[in-house]
């Protein structure tokens, strides 16, 4: 059965915690880290984007696998800030592997869901024998306009897995997806910031899709919640998800891996991948994983997973829990020069 | 920097792309077709290597005039780095305070922008370094203003 062959992530060693970035626009810190259950969020240095996140992620990721650029015949990167508009994040991926030219790569746009739905297509691909390997990646590097709720929250980061049929440390049972038009955050052409719907983003949106898409992956597998040892949603902010995990009847044992935005912020498309990086990171053998990846616009992604033996032969070092105790404070001031948010005129 | 010319270069930015002499056995970065050591004999000798990405600080230096493009990290830290294979490269090392950089320290390759031709122009990427496996507290005691002889 098809399944994940290898997995990796990557953080960035910044972060800045809630309550400076409240201190600037005179807001409660604290409240907003309580209000959100987000304390601090990664923050990219100036020479870090969606291409070197992905690259570093998908190193890692064949490193684990003892895999060759050879190995892999497609490429794909969901992101919503890919840094070209015009020219693929996935092409730089694969040279930097050693992967060119024989394979295929695109790059998947679907918000905070584009990485798993470059899953569902290496599922596609790789269990019809077209390629022996695939890689997807969830990716990320978004910003909230200054002092918009989403400058709590906006953050950077990324994950990929590989695919394929050999191997696998954990095979995907059913994958199903619930998709509809709805609004509930956006960013038009050419505009640096998103904008969103407020509470509208909620109800409607994140709770809909992913409620209505866990229900379904657990209709597709006959499966309760009590038969999964981890659970993993999207997770915009630190509530959403454990609200949903509670709704659909999962206990904070199952959800507390996967669940990183408190300490990391919303990695958007690298939410899931990361989350589930943290929960293979600690999987035994034998152990069922229910992932559930949200993207806005609006549509819901559902994976169930079972880890196989296969795991612990990996090197399974460089966790995301390294990665995360690696993460040094910076300042507001700091953030703002990483971040390109200081107008320099004429000088630069 | 022009398109044709980074493009060119990718492999030996993206992926530490360098050549071993099989003549004398030693190693090159950048990647060339020819070791003046061993002379014409060298030329079809020359074999690309990919470097492990690992080695040691030999000499490091901050920078508080930060060249173009480089404005957003000052100050920032670029060094002396000899590979584990031999040949010595010059590059910046990140994620760190700039003055947390000592020689002899241990470093590792990450994957990093490197600049941009502007702000509608291509973005190049390529090789940078981190420091890795030091105990960065120790080596800063050691320049501790007291220890300094003045």
């Amino acid at each position: 059965m098809s399944g994940i062959v290898s997995y990796g992530a990557y953080i960035p060693s910044h972060k800045i915690e809630t309550g400076e970035i409240a201190s600037v626009w005179g807001a409660d810190g604290s409240a907003w880290a309580k209000n959100l259950n987000v304390y601090s969020k990664s923050v990219p240095g100036p020479d870090e984007d969606v291409i070197t996140i992905a690259v570093e992620a998908t190193r890692l990721a064949m490193k684990r696998a003892k895999l060759g650029g050879i190995n892999i015949g497609a490429i794909y990167t969901g992101s919503e800030s890919h840094p070209y508009a015009v020219k693929p994040t996935s092409t730089i991926v694969a040279e930097a592997i050693g992967a060119t030219p024989n394979l295929t790569a695109a790059d998947f746009e679907f918000a905070c869901k584009a990485g798993t739905a470059a899953i569902q297509t290496c599922l596609g691909i790789v269990g019809n024998n077209q390629v022996e390997n695939g890689i997807a990646i969830g990716v990320d590097t978004s910003q909230g306009a200054p002092g918009d709720a989403l400058e709590y929250s906006a953050s950077a980061g990324g994950g990929t897995v590989i695919i394929g049929n050999k191997n696998v440390i954990a095979t995907i049972n059913h994958t199903t997806s619930y998709t509809t038009d709805t609004p509930d955050f956006w960013r038009r052409e050419g505009q640096k910031y998103p904008r969103h719907g407020g509470r509208f983003t909620g109800k409607p949106a994140f709770f809909k899709h992913v409620m209505m898409c866990g229900k379904m992956i657990m209709d597709m597998a006959g499966s309760k919640p009590e038969d999964y040892d981890y659970v993993v949603t999207h997770q915009p902010n630190g509530k959403f998800p454990i609200r949903a995990a509670k709704s659909l009847g999962f206990t904070e044992e199952q959800y507390k891996t996967g669940l990183l935005t408190p300490r990391i912020g919303n990695t958007y498309s690298g939410a899931v991948f990361l989350g589930l990086a943290a929960i293979l990171d600690i999987a035994k053998p034998g152990d069922r994983i229910l992932a559930v990846a949200y993207g806005s616009g609006a549509g819901s992604d559902g994976f169930d997973l079972t880890v196989t033996d296969e795991i612990a032969k990996m090197d399974r070092s460089e966790t995301v829990e390294d990665m995360i105790s690696r993460m040094e404070i910076i300042n507001y001031a700091t953030y703002a020069k990483y971040r390109g948010k200081l107008n320099m005129g004429d000088s630069k | 920097m022009s398109v044709p010319r980074f493009w060119r270069e990718l492999d030996t930015r993206y992926n530490l792309i360098g050549s071993y002499c099989k003549i004398t056995d030693t190693y090159h970065y950048p990647r060339r077709s020819f070791n003046p050591e061993a002379g014409r004999e060298s030329i079809g000798s020359m074999e690309d290597y990919q470097f492990k990405g690992t080695g040691t600080v030999v000499t490091p230096t901050v920078v508080h005039q930060a060249q173009t493009g480089y404005e957003m990290f000052g100050p920032y830290c670029m060094a002396i780095i000899e590979l584990d294979e031999g040949p010595r490269i010059t590059s910046q090392i990140v994620d760190c305070r700039p003055d947390a950089v000592k020689s002899g320290m241990r470093v590792k390759s990450v994957f990093r922008k490197l600049g941009e031709d502007s702000e509608s122009g291509i973005l190049h990427y390529g090789t940078k370094f981190i420091l890795f496996g030091n105990d960065t507290d120790d080596e800063l005691d050691e320049d501790n203003i007291d220890n300094v002889e003045l």
